[in-house]
């Protein structure tokens, strides 16, 4: 289905396009096909990555350093908390986001509520790393706890908590830093889609006697979905390549590994195995091309 | 509206005060706790947790031993006798131990015993020991005991002078010392020093501004072409911009330095405007697109019928009405912008931005963190302006009129 709505230049569309794509072209496409060569060769990028290859073990020759970025020990940890981070993570922050969106439009301290939950996006990673740290600081000795957590804790009776290095619920304490920072920013996309619904439209299905789940599940949720699928989509990609959040917090040890930090600790150690990694990030994101080429098809279709 | 209705109103929309309440106390607590100890002493950080701020403080040190031996003629806050007033450092310092204290004790004034009613214990060690708490409270009233000082600026003052000795920069000038007068003036020209974050600050301005725009108007422009108008490849290059947003902007650092530098263009603005543009293009395409996209055909239709071209129909016609969407991506970039670390500490060695000037104001020792809290905050001002400027473009009925019910 072609967009087509009026005449226009055969030249027209790529000088729209013409600043957008040759910045991305330079920064982003070269680089990535300059990657794609590293992932085949060794850590000092000079010999094929086969030459790496131990007799006698397993070997994939010059795919050598994929055969690291998917069967390493180190790797398939970080791979099943990257799952992890996705299966809770996306539908924490755009249902939370959309949640608070929602709310926050009913009232009139609208303003004031939604700049709370976006506080912290505003601040740097430095920062969250050591407001984290009054929140889940642990004093094993018999000190007072300036972790509010485990004052928490401690104060209702109970044994303080390794939050942070305490492999079976590390990951869970990462993840509400991450809900945190993120929350707020599907807020603020979702929101800007709330106000796009027409007053009128809502103020129809009331007056036709629609209860507000009506209204919402039939009205405005069908409005919002390309924002919501948008958001879903951007806070995946998002996750696959979450990185400061671990960095900052654990570096990826007690078991919080994830891809994007295993590809930053060997960006200087070994180039090939880190570029491979980059490269298994892009390729993980070709579902999530598949399907919104898909849904931009049907939603011009229907236009 | 009679109140009986205005109360029922009131009732039926109290859970979802109640909620989003509940979600923004959860929300602040910790960015709360961050402020506070921003505001808090080093030592009291280590030894207590922040919100006990909130709580009653115990009782001073000695406060006892000073209300039972001295209030009754110095005053509760020592200063009823002004020749001998306790809030004055000098005077409180003339008096390191309980022993020297004991011995202005023992001395007569104006010809009569220091003390009458009630008088210290006779043995000399049961006097020691009921004047060492009585020194620590002095020390109190006279301002000088850390530990109990609840709150200070000195955080902030640190950071914005860019202080990074292990006292803090106001006490260091008050008592002239050398290291720090080598580095400061003590006065107001200390806010524009190099290491400071005044400084910083321009540069991090004269970064985030120009890209935010670039952003914005290529952005707007190119999907524009993606979601009106026809040429060939339009799918494919579209896909292939949604997967650019996953590649890692760690993996463009080595070819873009080697680049720069063949351009003669590294450590330049221009180098670090357009490494930023490029990384905050696939995303904003892909946000501004669909939303331009999902706008209703017929309003564009109608603008052709009226003699509109594309570039009358971009301007008036998709611009202002993709607003909402633009306001949240301009939010974001600016953050984005503002907050990075890496590609500025690589790409603007010589103009170092906030968060770049930041961590080097950090001892590696890790002696002087708080510095951070602070610093944090200080940093984090602009871009809650940011989103309170732009809010005013969330508003309902953009769209008003331009659908057909």
């Amino acid at each position: 289905m072609v967009p087509k709505i009026m005449k226009q230049g055969r030249w027209a569309p790529w000088l729209y396009l013409a600043p957008a794509l040759i910045i991305m072209l330079v920064f982003i496409v070269y680089p990535t096909i300059g990657t794609i060569r590293l992932s085949l060769l060794d850590e000092t990028s000079t010999h094929s990555a086969a030459t790496t290859c131990i007799p006698n073990q397993p070997c994939w020759g010059v795919f050598e350093n994929y055969r690291y970025a998917l069967t390493d020990p180190a790797m398939l940890t970080a791979l099943r908390n990257n799952a992890l981070w996705l299966l809770l993570m996306v539908p924490g922050t755009v249902a939370g986001g959309l949640f608070f969106a929602l709310l926050a439009d009913r009232v009139r301290y609208e303003s004031v509520a939604k700049s709370i939950v976006f506080m912290p996006m505003a601040i740097s990673f430095i920062g969250a790393g050591v407001i984290w740290r009054f929140v889940y600081d642990i004093e094993a000795g018999g000190g007072p706890q300036i972790g509010l957590l485990n004052a928490i804790v401690v104060g209702f009776g109970g044994q303080p908590i390794a939050w942070l290095s305490n492999p079976l619920i590390n990951n869970f304490s990462l993840m509400l830093v991450g809900v945190w920072l993120w929350a707020g920013f599907c807020m603020t996309i979702l929101s800007a889609a709330i106000k796009g619904v027409p007053a009128e439209m809502l103020e129809a299905a009331r007056v036709d006697g629609a209860n507000e789940w009506h209204v919402f599940s039939k009205i405005m949720l069908p409005t919002i979905m390309p924002t919501i699928v948008v958001t879903t989509t951007t806070m995946a990609i998002i996750i696959l390549k979450i990185f400061d959040i671990v960095f900052v917090m654990t570096g990826g040890d007690f078991g919080t590994e994830v891809i994007a930090n295993r590809m930053f600790n060997l960006i200087v150690t070994n180039a090939g195995r880190s570029t491979a990694i980059a490269v298994l990030l892009i390729v993980l994101t070709i579902p999530i091309m598949v399907f919104n080429i898909d849904r931009f098809r049907k939603e011009e279709a229907a236009r | 509206m009679n109140p009986l209705a205005r109360l029922n109103r009131f009732l039926g929309k109290l859970p979802v005060h109640l909620a989003v309440i509940l979600m923004c106390v959860l929300w602040i607590i910790p960015t709360l706790g961050l402020f506070v100890t921003s505001f808090r002493t080093r030592q009291a950080v280590n030894d207590s947790g922040w919100w006990t701020v909130f709580l009653p403080q115990p009782k001073a040190v000695g406060l006892p031993e000073y209300t039972q031996y001295c209030a009754s003629c110095h005053g509760a806050d020592g200063k009823a006798i002004p020749t001998a007033n306790f809030s004055d450092p000098n005077l409180v310092n003339q008096f390191p131990s309980a022993a020297s204290l004991l011995v202005m004790l023992r001395k007569p004034i104006n010809g009569k015993p220091h003390l009458i009613n009630p008088t210290l214990p006779s043995a000399p060690r049961d006097a020691l020991n009921t004047l060492t708490p009585l020194i620590s409270y002095l020390q109190t009233l006279s301002g000088q005991n850390q530990s109990t000082g609840r709150f200070t600026l000195s955080s902030y003052v640190d950071a914005l002078v860019g202080y990074k000795g292990t006292r803090n920069y106001l006490s260091d000038c008050q008592q002239k010392v050398a290291s720090t007068l080598v580095q400061f003036n003590c006065n107001i020209s200390d806010l524009a020093n190099p290491a400071g974050m005044g400084v910083a600050f321009i540069n991090t301005i004269l970064v985030v501004i120009p890209v935010t725009l670039f952003v914005i108007v290529f952005a707007a422009l190119a999907a524009y072409a993606f979601a009106w108008l026809d040429f060939k490849g339009r799918q494919w290059i579209f896909a292939l911009l949604i997967g650019l947003q996953i590649v890692p902007l760690q993996m463009s650092l080595v070819p873009i330095a080697q680049l720069y530098v063949k351009l003669g263009i590294q450590s330049s603005f221009l180098g670090i405007w357009l490494f930023h543009t490029g990384f905050g293009l696939p995303y904003a395409i892909y946000l501004i697109r669909n939303f331009i996209g999902s706008l209703p055909r017929d309003i564009f239709e109608s603008a052709y019928l009226d003699g509109a071209n594309h570039w009358a129909a971009f301007r008036v016609l998709a611009l202002p009405l993709a607003m909402p969407a633009i306001a949240s991506l301009g939010i974001f970039q600016f953050i984005w912008v503002w907050n990075d670390f890496l590609v500025a500490k690589i790409f603007l060695t010589t103009h170092p931005v906030l968060t770049v000037q930041i961590t080097n104001l950090i001892d590696p020792r890790g002696g002087n963190w708080n510095i951070l809290t602070g610093a944090a905050f200080l940093s984090f001002i602009i871009p809650m302006l940011v989103f309170f400027a732009f809010q005013r473009y969330f508003v309902r009925g953009l769209l008003a009129g331009s659908v057909k019910g």
